[in-house]
């Protein structure tokens, strides 16, 4: 990662649905906060992105930006690039959602979109999560490619239903016959003490709606690229961004690219153990790594962005090489990604693995406020650690 | 037809009700409505209890005269109310054969609604409609061997038999659906009719005549959805090309609308959210064309939504599976005295527009199509294993399992990109 020492947390520009003002930002009020390890204490917040730290090659980023100058975007940035040039290059594209046009987003994702595009092609709904998602989807049986943002990823357990029975199922029930290239993305992910509401980890609830296709980003780069290539879908893709990644910085090309959306990113080549995570787990990962090099571990880290379908292809190589994994989640224990992500290991790669299956994911409670116990709910780098050399035993 | 005891069509102008009165004289309607005449007599007032009955429709002094209907327009839709008709007449015998399973909704009485509605719409116009979907889809011209093979459960049928009877689709018919859980067609409706207007306004493509129309059909039991509510506001605040059309059948199942909403006349909702509100006599089919044909224009000119409320009663159970135990005797014989076939036939005699023999000819005209549509449903053939997995996405790359038993994603060559720069 190009410029991982500015990672900075997200503070954003309003504080959805909640009267008070907003998450305090940064560090400084949690600097007292003792950390559980000493590699956490060394990085001084629970989101530290160590990019520094223990990469052997460089991220596909980087190679990326090489080809040219490039330019220094925040993720949420990033974002607004890909979604711009997407609208730029084709007009059936806009934008619903809660507050995504004269008030720009409530983490500025689509700032400015308005004043360029108009107010209908960035259009300002109501709040009614569950009608405008229906409105995406009857748009876009009849020809537009909506975006439709939450404003937090978790209101749109509201539009649970038009996700699910229409976003999903309407291309099969229609028999093919209509597409729903949608694009429901949004903030998610557990803050810094936003409270349960706000700090959903909603992929275990949308991961088995059949006919949906789930990305999540984690850097400015692949950010980007995976908005470009989720517009471009003819498949309705959710794309997870996380409320505490929105202000990550990062050199990206200044040329047009595009990602696949189904293709894990190699974060960190090894060969011990593989350690499968993926959005702002990655960085915990990271700065876990950092002292598994130091302890004289070699992992594998690998963001395996594509939430649904797996890249079974990059993960197989990986576990074919190292035998072990380790999957570090920030979603639900029961039922989630990490769960999925083991079984359809075992039933791929079973005669490949030394040694059994692990899985950190946060814990199986409503986000609590308290940050001693926000911090317990979710994955730390020192139980990242301690399960490398767990399974590396 | 009893129909001259009914009164016209009110088209309420959202100015009288904004002003929140008891809407005791109703002010003239602006633009296209004002010429319809408004109800006269005394207002109807929510203490007379039977709101939503025709008793008290009936009680109103009659109105304005027939609208004029040429005789190929009453036999255009005298065959469509017949092929609904006895196309789910043949369900109900296909259902009890075995024929077809599960929820099965017929539409019988109802077929003034969707003949009176959809036959106003052209090919780009769009319907949306609900469990009950089967009649809408022929009034749209889904042809009917396409609906019976899809309720056959068979590959030819117009969803390739993924979709089944509460699941109607033709994307050439611009038929987008049948939409099973109540409510949840409305938003998709109202993005339909956004994406029209959009197609005008940022697109710069729209036909000649005006905007493409969208009709959102669904029953009174819908109305006291949320989906409902923040439709009207947002299609009126847009002022969106689309028709939503109550078909008040006075029973959700086995509630009835008078125990289920505090205050049943649905029409007045309407004018709440600014858009004009309509009652309409739901088993008179000119009637309800008339409103149609109004309220069409009306979008297609740009200038906004209308609720319309068409009060119609259904002749057998909410589906097939309904003993229809709950509804009294003298309430289904009162409707069923209103047949709204039995008065377009009778109103077609009288004014000479065509003969016995020639309705006769016409009514063994589509008993011919539906027993052609079962013929053509029982010879289709099952869809094969092979077709499970398709459709799951439009762009499958990546997912499920290809042909040699593995997952694509497996596949080192599924990584070659979705979307191609």
């Amino acid at each position: 990662m190009a410029a991982a020492s500015s990672l900075h947390v997200a503070a954003p520009a309003a504080t959805p649905r909640v009267g008070s003002a907003g998450p305090k930002s940064a560090s400084a009020a949690r600097s007292v906060r003792v950390a559980r390890s000493g590699a956490a204490a060394r990085h001084g917040g629970r989101l530290v992105a160590c990019a520094a730290v223990a990469t052997k090659a460089d991220a596909p980023a980087s190679e990326a930006a090489s080809k040219s100058e490039g330019h220094e975007v925040l993720l949420f940035e990033a974002l607004r690039e890909g979604l711009m040039e997407e609208m730029q290059a084709d007009p059936t594209v806009c934008v619903f959602g809660e507050d995504v046009g004269h008030y720009g987003g409530s983490y500025k994702v689509t700032k400015g979109l308005a004043d360029m595009f108009g107010d209908l092609r960035v259009l300002d709904t109501p709040i009614a999560e569950n009608s405008f998602t229906g409105m995406g989807v009857g748009a876009g049986m009849k020809g537009l490619r909506p975006v439709v943002e939450g404003m937090n990823m978790g209101f749109l357990l509201l539009a649970y239903n038009q996700i699910s029975n229409n976003c999903g199922m309407l291309h099969y029930t229609s028999g093919g016959q209509f597409k729903i290239p949608l694009v429901i993305r949004g903030p998610g992910g557990v803050g810094r003490q936003l409270g349960a509401e706000h700090s959903q980890r909603l992929e275990s609830y949308f991961q088995s709606i059949p006919g949906l296709q789930m990305v999540a980003c984690s850097t400015p780069y692949n950010a980007k690229g995976l908005m470009k290539a989720a517009i471009r879908s003819e498949n309705p893709v959710v794309l997870f961004e996380h409320v505490l990644l929105y202000n990550l910085k990062e050199k990206i090309p200044d040329e047009e690219y595009t990602l696949c959306l189904e293709e894990a990113e190699m974060v960190r080549p090894g060969e011990h153990v593989t350690i499968l995570t993926y959005s702002r787990m990655r960085y915990h990962v990271m700065q876990a790594a950092k002292t598994l090099v130091n302890k004289g571990y070699d992992p594998e880290v690998i963001d395996i962005r594509s939430l649904k379908p797996f890249d079974l292809h990059t993960i197989g190589n990986s576990i074919k090489k190292t035998h072990r994994v380790l999957i570090v989640e920030e979603c639900m224990r029961t039922g989630g990604i990490g769960a999925s992500l083991r079984s359809a290991i075992i039933d791929n790669f079973w005669d490949y693995l030394d040694a059994p299956i692990m899985c950190l994911s946060s814990q199986d409670v409503p986000t609590p406020y308290a940050a001693t116990l926000e911090d317990a709910t979710v994955v730390q780098p020192a139980q990242i650690v301690a399960a490398v050399e767990q399974i590396c035993q | 037809m009893a129909a001259a005891s009914f009164t016209a069509a009110k088209f309420l102008a959202p100015v009288a009700a904004r002003s929140g009165g008891d809407r005791a004289r109703p002010s003239p309607a602006p633009s296209a409505f004002a010429v319809r005449p408004l109800r006269r007599g005394p207002a109807r007032r929510l203490g007379s209890v039977m709101a939503v009955s025709s008793d008290v429709l009936k009680a109103a002094p009659a109105a304005t005269a027939y609208p004029a209907v040429t005789r190929e327009e009453a036999l255009e839709l005298y065959e469509d109310m017949i092929l609904g008709r006895n196309f789910e007449d043949m369900c109900a015998q296909m259902y009890y054969r075995g024929k077809m399973f599960g929820f099965v909704h017929l539409y019988n009485g109802q077929e003034a609604v969707s003949t009176g509605f959809i036959k106003q719409l052209n090919q780009p116009d769009c319907v949306v409609s609900t469990y009950r979907d089967h009649v809408h889809a022929l009034s749209k011209g889904v042809p009917a061997r396409a609906v019976m093979a899809e309720l056959f459960g068979k590959a030819t049928g117009c969803c390739r038999g993924q979709g089944g009877s509460m699941h109607m689709f033709s994307e050439p018919h611009n038929l987008l659906g049948g939409f099973a859980f109540i409510g949840e067609g409305i938003p998709v409706a109202t993005g339909a009719a956004f994406a029209a207007k959009y197609r005008h306004e940022v697109l710069k493509q729209s036909s000649p005549d005006g905007l493409d129309v969208t009709l959102a059909f669904f029953g009174d039991g819908t109305c006291n959805n949320g989906q409902f509510f923040e439709c009207l506001n947002m299609a009126q605040l847009w002022k969106l090309p689309i028709i939503f059309v109550v078909e008040n059948n006075l029973w959700a199942i086995g509630m009835s609308h008078l125990r289920s909403t505090s205050d049943p006349e649905i029409w007045k909702k309407g004018p709440a959210f600014g858009m004009p509100g309509v009652h309409v006599d739901g088993m008179d089919v000119l009637k309800v064309r008339e409103v149609a044909k109004e309220a069409i224009d009306r979008a297609r000119r740009g200038e906004g939504p209308t609720l319309v409320e068409c009060e119609t009663y259904r002749f057998r159970g909410h589906s097939l599976a309904d003993p229809d135990e709950l509804r009294r005797p003298d309430e289904k014989s009162h409707y069923a005295a209103r047949d709204p076939i039995t008065s377009l036939k009778k109103y077609i005699i009288e004014q000479n527009l065509a003969s016995e023999a020639e309705l006769k000819s016409i009514e063994k005209k589509i008993d011919d199509v539906v027993e052609e549509a079962v013929e053509f449903a029982d010879a289709s053939p099952l869809p094969p294993r092979s077709q499970l997995l398709e459709n799951v996405f439009a762009d499958p790359k990546g997912f499920g399992i290809g042909p040699d038993g593995k997952y694509r994603c497996e596949d080192p060559k599924f990584t070659q990109g979705t979307a191609q720069v």
